[in-house]
Formats: C-alpha cells, sequence, structure tokens
C-alpha cells in the first residue's frame, strides 16, 4: 500500500495556500536562527578545536577546573532538595484546596494570593528579602533573635529561596490533578474499611505519583537554571548557572563557557526529555476526564486544623517576605534604622536614572509580549490544527526552548551572534541591540505561550475550523475569524505571562544587555550585588507593581470581552 | 434557486490509514467507484468505520485520496483545498461559529465571497425562512435547541449555493422524534432547493426515507448502489440484507428456477441465475411469513412475546432459530412457547443469496 498520492496531494493543497507557506517558512526560519542555532554554536565551540578537528579538550580543561566541579555537585544537590521540597509542599496546598474544607475566606484569599505570586513576581525577591529578615542586619536574627553573625547565604540560603519561589508552581499542577480524580475511588476504599491516612496512601497517593514526579523534575530544571538566587545569595557556593556567569564574564573564557553550558544544557534536557515524553503522559493517562460528582470535603478537625495551620504559616510566611521589600525601600538603614524615608525612591529616580531603566524594560517587553503572544497562537493552531511535514520540528523545538536555561541561552547568543552568523559579519548588526534583547524576550516566553495555546486549542472541535474552512474561508481567514477569536483569553494571558515574564527576566539578558539599554532586573541585581538593599527594593518594589497591575488590569479586560469569566495563568 | 446541480465521481477511490495500535496501514476506503447523479440524494450507510465519513471528508477535501480521482461536475478536484471546492457541508456537531450571532453565521460564507451588505441581508432572510427560523438573526448560538442549531448549520451550507450539499451524520445528537422530524425537513429542503445532496448516516431507517439512492459501505468496501427498495427486496449479500432492516437467513438447495427447498419442502423464492442443486441461503424478512397449525415448513415455538403492533416470535426451524413478526395480532391465533407451527410464506418475499 502506497501512501504516496495523499502525501503529494496533501503537499499541492498546502502549497496552494502561499500565507500559510509563507508563514511556516519563517517559523522555521526564526526558531533555527534564534534557537536551534546559538545552541548549536555552543556545541561547535566546545567540540571543535582551534584546527578544526573535533575534540573533548575543552571539556576536560573545564572538567578539570575544581570550582567547576564543585559548581556541578552543589546544582544537583540544590536541585534535589529543591524539587522534593517543592513537591512536597506544593502538594499540601493542592491537597488542603482541593480535600479540606477551609473554613474562612481569608485562608482562601491565602491560597490565591500564594498562586498568584509566582506569575508576578521577578525571580529573585525572595533572596533580598531572606537577607533582610535573616542575614546579619536581619530583623529576624539580629532584633528578635539577637543572632549578630548569621549567615544566610550559601546552600540553605538558595535551598529555601528557591523552593519558596518554585512551590507554588507545583502546586498548581497537582491542583489540577487531584482535582480530576474520582471522588468514588476513594470512597469506594472509605467504604471497604480504609482509614483516611490509609486511603491517601494506597489511592490518592498512587494515583498522582508520576504528576508529583513530574513536579519535582519540572522543579529541577527550574532550579539548576536559575541563575538569579544564587546570585543573590549563593555566597561564595556557586552553581552552574553562575559559574558560567562569571567564567565569561570574569575569566573571558568564551569556549569553556560554551562547554560548561553544553554540561548544563545536557542536564536540563535529559530531565525535560524524561518530564515530558514519560511523565506528563502518564500523569495525564491516569486521570482524564472530570469527576463525576462533587467531592465530601474533610470537615474532620483532626485533619483540618494540624494541615491548614501548616499552609497558612507558609504562606504567611512567604507575604511576609514579599511585604519586606516595599518596607526595605522605606526604611532609612535597614537592619538599624527604622525612619520612614523616601530617599531611596528618590535616588532610583535621580542619581541611577530609574526613569531610562523603567522605560527601558517596559518598552521592550511591551514590544515582545503581542509578537510572543501572537506567535505562540499560531504554533499552537499549526500545531493542533493543521497536518504538514514540518509540524513535528515546530512543535518539538518552541517546546524545547522550554529546556534551555536562560544563561545558555544567553552565551549561545554571545558566540552566535557578536560576530554575525557563523562569524561571518551578517545580522552583526543585530548583537548589542534592543531588537535582539526582544528576540531573546520572545523566545524565553513562547513555551509558555505555546503550551497554554494548544491546551485551549485542543478543547475546540476542530469541525467549527473546518466548517469556515468548508465555507470558502482560507487559512489565513480561518485563523482570523475563527480561531483567535475562540481563543481569545488564552492569547490575552499569553500577552500578560510574556509581558510579566520578559520585564521580570534575567538570566539570559544579563549576559547580552549592553550600556544603552539600562534593565530593570539588571539594576536591581547590581545593587543587591553591591549591599545596596534600599535601592534595589525600590527598583523591586515598583517592578511589583506594574507586574500585579498588569495582570489586574488583563483580568478586568478578560473579564469584560473575554469568553470566559477567569483567566487561566500558566 | 442552486446556480447548478451537479454531480459527483468517485474513480476507484482508496483511502489508506495507519492503525494507531499496530501501526500497520489498512484501506479506510478501498476502490471506491460511485456516480452521484446531478440533483439526486444520496446517502452513504453502514456500521461504524466502514468508509462512509472517509468517503465523505474526501468528496468535501479535508482528506486526500490515496489512490484514484474525484470529480465535481465533471472537474477533477483531488488537488483543490476544502475552500476551494464547490460543496457545502452540514457536520454532525452542528459547528456553529459561537462568537457569531446567526445572522453572522449564516452570512459567514456570503461575506467571504464579498457580496453586497444587502444582497447578503436578503438571502439569508430568505435561506432563514426556508429552513424555519426567520426573525432570528440576532440570537447567539447557544441560545437555540440542537434542532434549530442544525437548521442554521444546513441554512448556512444552503446559503452559499453549493453544487452539492454534504450531511456527515447530522441528526445524530438530535432525540428520536425530532430526528424523525428533522429528516423529512431535510428532504423537502433538497427538493425545493434542487440540489445535489450526499449524507452520512448509520441509521437505515433515515437512509431508507430520505434518500434516492443508498450506497452501503462495510469495512471500506462499498456493498451496494441501489434504491432503498432494492436494497431491501434484492439484498447483494448477506451483511446488506442484514443492515438494512431485519433478516433471517434460512439454508436452503436450489431445486430449479425459483424453487427452493427448505428443510424438505418446496418453496417459490427468486433465484436469480442460480443453477439446479446449488446451496443457498434464503433471506426472510420478519414480516414475510405467517404462522399456521398447517403450511410450509414446520418448526418450533420458542419465544412468543406481545409488542402491541405484532406479536414477535422466535421459531426453531432445523438448527436457525427464525425471527417472525404477526402484525395485528388481535385477529389472528397466538401460539405459545412449545407449540408446533408451520411458517408460510408471503408471494414474492423470498430472495436467495
Amino acid at each position: 500500500m502506497a501512501k504516496s498520492q495523499s502525501a503529494s496531494l496533501d503537499r499541492k493543497k498546502l502549497m496552494g495556500d502561499p500565507i500559510m507557506v509563507t508563514t511556516i517558512l519563517l517559523l522555521i526560519v526564526f526558531l533555527t536562527v534564534f534557537i536551534l542555532y546559538p545552541l548549536a554554536i555552543l556545541l561547535v565551540d566546545s567540540f571543535i578545536s582551534d584546527e578544526g578537528g573535533v575534540t573533548l579538550h575543552t571539556f576536560r580543561r573545564v572538567l578539570d577546573l575544581p570550582n567547576f566541579r564543585r559548581a556541578i555537585t552543589n546544582t544537583l544537590k540544590v536541585g534535589f532538595l529543591v524539587g522534593i521540597a517543592s513537591a512536597l509542599i506544593g502538594l499540601l496546598f493542592a491537597y488542603v484546596e482541593v480535600y479540606v474544607k477551609l473554613r474562612t475566606r481569608f485562608m482562601e484569599g491565602l491560597f490565591k494570593v500564594v498562586s498568584m505570586l509566582p506569575v508576578v513576581s521577578p525571580p529573585f525577591v525572595l533572596s533580598l528579602s531572606m537577607i533582610m529578615l535573616f542575614g546579619k542586619a536581619g530583623i529576624i536574627t539580629r532584633f528578635l533573635l539577637h543572632i549578630y553573625d548569621n549567615s544566610v547565604y550559601g546552600f540553605w540560603g538558595i535551598a529555601i529561596v528557591q523552593t519558596l519561589t518554585f512551590f507554588p508552581v507545583c502546586y498548581m499542577m497537582l491542583k489540577g490533578l487531584l482535582k480530576n480524580i474520582d471522588p468514588s475511588l476513594e470512597e469506594a476504599a472509605r467504604d471497604m474499611g480504609a482509614s483516611r491516612f490509609k486511603v491517601f496512601m494506597t489511592v490518592t497517593l498512587p494515583l498522582i505519583l508520576p504528576g508529583l514526579g513530574n513536579a519535582f523534575l519540572v522543579t529541577f530544571i527550574e532550579s539548576i537554571a536559575d541563575f538569579a538566587n544564587p546570585m543573590i545569595i549563593g555566597g561564595s557556593y556557586d552553581t552552574l548557572a553562575t559559574t558560567i556567569y562569571l567564567q565569561i564574564t570574569g575569566a573571558y573564557d568564551k569556549q569553556g563557557a560554551a562547554a560548561m553550558a553544553v554540561i548544563l544544557l545536557a542536564i536540563t534536557l535529559l530531565m525535560f526529555v524524561v518530564q515530558k515524553y514519560y511523565l506528563e503522559a502518564k500523569s495525564t493517562a491516569t486521570l482524564s476526564g472530570k469527576a463525576s460528582r462533587e467531592r465530601m470535603l474533610i470537615t474532620d478537625r483532626s485533619v483540618t486544623a494540624p494541615l491548614t495551620i501548616m499552609c497558612s504559616a507558609l504562606a504567611l510566611f512567604v507575604i511576609i517576605m514579599y511585604i519586606c521589600v516595599p518596607f526595605g525601600a522605606l526604611f532609612r538603614t535597614w537592619g538599624y534604622d527604622f525612619h520612614l524615608t523616601f530617599k531611596w525612591f528618590g535616588l532610583v529616580f535621580t542619581r541611577y536614572k530609574g526613569f531610562k531603566a523603567f522605560k527601558d524594560s517596559f518598552v521592550l517587553s511591551l514590544i515582545s509580549a503581542p509578537i510572543t503572544a501572537l506567535l505562540s497562537m499560531i504554533i499552537s493552531y499549526l500545531v493542533v490544527k493543521r497536518k504538514f511535514k514540518a509540524k513535528g520540528f515546530i512543535e518539538a523545538v518552541s517546546m524545547l526552548a522550554m529546556a534551555v536555561p536562560g544563561t545558555v541561552l544567553g552565551i549561545g547568543y554571545i558566540r552566535g551572534f557578536s560576530g554575525g552568523l557563523f562569524g561571518s559579519g551578517f545580522l552583526q548588526g543585530l548583537y548589542g541591540t534592543g531588537t535582539i534583547l526582544v528576540i531573546v524576550f520572545i523566545v524565553r516566553s513562547l513555551p509558555t505561550g505555546t503550551r497554554s495555546g494548544i491546551s485551549a486549542l485542543r478543547q475546540i472541535d476542530k469541525s467549527i475550523e473546518e466548517s469556515a474552512y468548508d465555507m470558502g474561508a482560507d487559512s489565513f481567514k480561518v485563523f482570523m475569524t475563527v480561531t483567535l477569536p475562540l481563543i481569545k483569553d488564552s492569547f490575552l494571558s499569553g500577552f500578560v505571562t510574556s509581558f510579566v515574564r520578559s520585564i521580570t527576566a534575567i538570566s539570559a539578558i544579563i549576559l547580552l544587555v549592553t550600556p544603552s539599554y539600562l534593565l530593570i532586573t539588571v539594576q536591581i541585581n547590581e545593587f543587591a550585588e553591591k549591599g545596596s538593599y534600599g535601592i534595589a527594593c525600590a527598583f523591586a518594589s515598583i517592578l511589583i507593581l506594574i507586574t500585579y497591575s498588569s495582570v489586574l488590569i488583563m483580568n478586568l479586560i478578560i473579564k469584560k470581552f473575554g469568553t470566559s469569566k477567569k483567566v487561566n495563568l500558566d | 434557486m442552486s446556480k447548478e446541480k451537479k454531480g459527483v465521481r468517485l474513480e476507484h477511490i482508496s483511502k489508506i490509514y495507519k492503525d494507531p495500535k499496530t501501526g500497520k496501514d489498512f484501506y479506510a476506503v478501498k476502490d471506491a467507484n460511485l456516480e452521484i447523479e446531478p440533483g439526486s440524494f444520496v446517502t452513504l450507510l453502514g456500521p461504524s468505520g466502514c468508509g462512509k465519513t472517509t468517503t465523505l471528508r474526501m468528496i468535501a477535501g479535508f482528506e486526500s485520496p490515496d489512490e484514484g480521482e474525484i470529480y465535481l461536475g465533471g472537474e477533477p478536484i483531488n488537488a483543490l483545498t476544502p475552500n476551494k471546492r464547490d460543496t457545502a457541508m452540514v457536520f454532525q456537531s452542528y459547528a456553529l461559529l459561537p462568537h457569531y450571532n446567526i445572522f453572522d453565521n449564516v452570512a459567514y460564507g456570503l461575506k467571504l465571497r464579498k457580496m453586497d451588505k444587502a444582497v447578503i441581508k436578503e438571502k439569508v432572510s430568505d435561506i432563514l425562512k426556508l429552513v424555519g427560523l426567520e426573525g432570528m438573526e440576532n440570537r447567539m448560538t447557544n441560545q437555540l435547541s440542537g434542532g434549530q442549531q442544525q437548521r442554521v448549520a444546513l441554512a448556512r451550507a444552503l446559503v452559499i449555493e453549493p453544487g452539492v450539499l454534504l450531511f456527515d451524520e447530522p441528526l445524530s445528537n438530535l432525540d428520536a422524534k425530532l430526528r424523525v422530524s428533522m429528516r423529512t425537513e431535510i428532504r423537502r429542503i433538497q427538493q425545493e432547493a434542487g440540489i445535489t445532496a450526499i449524507y452520512v448516516t448509520h441509521d437505515q431507517s433515515e437512509a431508507m426515507a430520505i434518500s434516492d439512492k443508498v450506497i452501503i459501505m462495510n469495512g471500506g468496501l462499498v456493498e451496494q448502489i441501489s434504491t432503498p427498495q432494492e436494497a431491501y427486496y434484492y439484498p447483494n449479500n448477506k451483511f446488506v440484507a442484514d443492515f438494512i432492516g431485519e433478516a433471517n437467513f434460512l439454508d436452503a438447495t436450489v431445486k430449479g428456477q425459483d424453487v427452493v427447498e427448505i428443510g424438505g419442502a418446496q418453496v417459490k423464492c427468486a433465484t436469480g441465475s442460480m443453477e439446479a442443486g446449488e446451496k443457498c441461503s434464503v433471506v426472510l424478512r420478519p414480516e414475510g411469513a405467517f404462522l399456521g397449525e398447517s403450511g410450509e415448513v414446520k418448526g418450533q415455538v420458542k419465544y412468543s412475546c406481545f409488542m402491541g403492533a405484532y406479536q414477535d416470535y422466535h421459531i426453531m426451524v432445523g438448527n436457525t432459530l427464525v425471527k417472525i413478526q404477526e402484525y395485528n395480532p388481535k385477529n389472528k391465533k397466538i401460539f405459545s412457547v412449545g407449540d408446533e407451527v408451520f411458517l408460510n410464506f408471503e408471494e414474492n418475499t423470498l430472495y436467495a443469496l
């Protein structure tokens, strides 16, 4: 049997649709040049010797560096701990929300805030507040406990801060899984005489085990790719991301940095492949469809009291850490002089060119957000609704970007574009411009947008688009008049998520930004490293204000014009 | 009202799919040759997985055939995308555009054809009148019942005056009563519009009620193309006989032209070109025989149940269980389980395969 005729007919049909063909070609070029090419250049850099032969010399050289070897173990240690802790805390929160009757509005509010925080917060705010609460001049350590030489820097600092930053992601993932468990499974076990704990251990836990593994790996990847927290709170405890950064900014060893980046990329890619193709499929396969009936919530005080107390304590702690930030900017000298002052905010806008920083960050993010949102909707449309040869490539590469740590991408861009494409000078003009920053923003946010677009589109009956197509609309018309209006919520949330991600991004950007652009996150990082917490907090407070209000505004817009009432931020 | 009725011709059409479980290729449709006359109403009928929907989607252009060529109004259309084909489809799930109101849904195809606004308005209101939805222009799709939504879907397909109208199980989401009234409605509208229609269904009574011709498919193969009457009285094979209405198959031997022997008794039966001495299966419809204390073929009652319109019997004849329905049982003798009875065949009802 030969399927050649249908294949050639499908090709012919596709070719008869020039807009579609152009879109696909442009996408392929974009993905190849801005995701695959910089990564390939890293491989070339680290495997090809100056004479042009294949060599492992560079790898041997960096692996001989004791600080690099230490960085690998450090990173993995932190990653494992953070992954496990975040998955467990996430499970606790998810379980309490789905299974336990929350008695007060206040508790519901706490849960909502916790789920919002990772979306609106810049990636390293918690490091700042950790230092301000528990550091040498920390309010808790110095003033409440009278410990004068406490060090938060190092392994525990990073681990705690990362756990608090990433567990809400696990919480959101596991919540979805728990909600989909059919309550009658657990009721059947209860009915046969199992205790609540036994039910949890023998029914609930086995059902969500793949999901738990999934949550662990996602956090693990986030943790080892994290740059900003280890930078600020790591002290002398170096991780891969910071070591690579120092290798290129301190030692100017571009080849070495490339080889290190390849090693970091290999770790994240491996984890990503396991997560994506093994666990993700498994964790959804066991739990499909909606629960048949509403769950009887647990009201037994001996269960609810300890669980809710644990959750509220953690949530309150996280919230206090965030509240710390604006206060850090309002006190005259943190830890010594608690008179309120606007000095730091003043300095931000006078001496430290705050207006320019906010304008640059804001404008660049605002340019990249709509492009990212539109691109991810187009990619999702192509992936879900169309069939063509390069579809697998487009899907794989845009998802691959999710597994690429920002630092790796940054090094790849430096190596790939500072001398133009393949050192030829072509596209060299790009390097050091705002355009390349916008492109990095787009590449970094594309996977999240695409994922949300794909799940939104999967819920739309394919015959709706087919009917429009059948009525005589071409692909472009179908996309504009049917697809986009139907997933406009996803588009809007993609827009804001991308905006927020961009304005709070640092890891790749810090390697590529030139003095002509001042970015808020880079400023915060710089002042935090110098120990100027007042300035850093002032910058961070305004940043949180911007991100929080943009999410609020989007919620309002979706409420007014959207198809559904609630926004799905993930 | 159609600009031009178009015929459809399928020449040696095959479609190959990969079985997701075994990874092996198989024919979803194999060597289908169909000729659909302009202006006729034709049904693709068969159980699920028989290839009927795939055939329809190949005509619409959503799938590409692996072998053969499809002609629409004499033109080959294999390489045309759905939007360039002069077809319009009514979908099983209605597939109305949920963000548009009724008017915009129906006007969608006309707007794509860049028609004048006033013309669009007139055409839409005319077609809504035809499907019985006048004055509903401003409703949103979710404010309509299932039957009304299907009328909108029909109106939307009709209004662009396609050469061929395609229906993909359009009534399967409606309740039983509505299905019956809607199918009469669809037939009426098709006749009024004078349009060629190809209709996919697995419901044989729907197919009989609505079509000029039925195309019965099974396992990717076309089993029979004929009028509903021919398919019922002269099925090509056991599958068709069983699928169209209910059928009993009695083992028999051909004795001569139009004479067969069943259980020792010689009875009249259409034998076609079969030779004397050939073994055959005789198709007996449940209403094709009545029971009596004497008659042609002997059997024993195994089951007897009053169904209102008829008495339902299962009769053991030799080794075969035969289902018989005796209509208007009030005026007839009712046999009980265990009774010995004789089957008497109605004139012209037996057909040998």
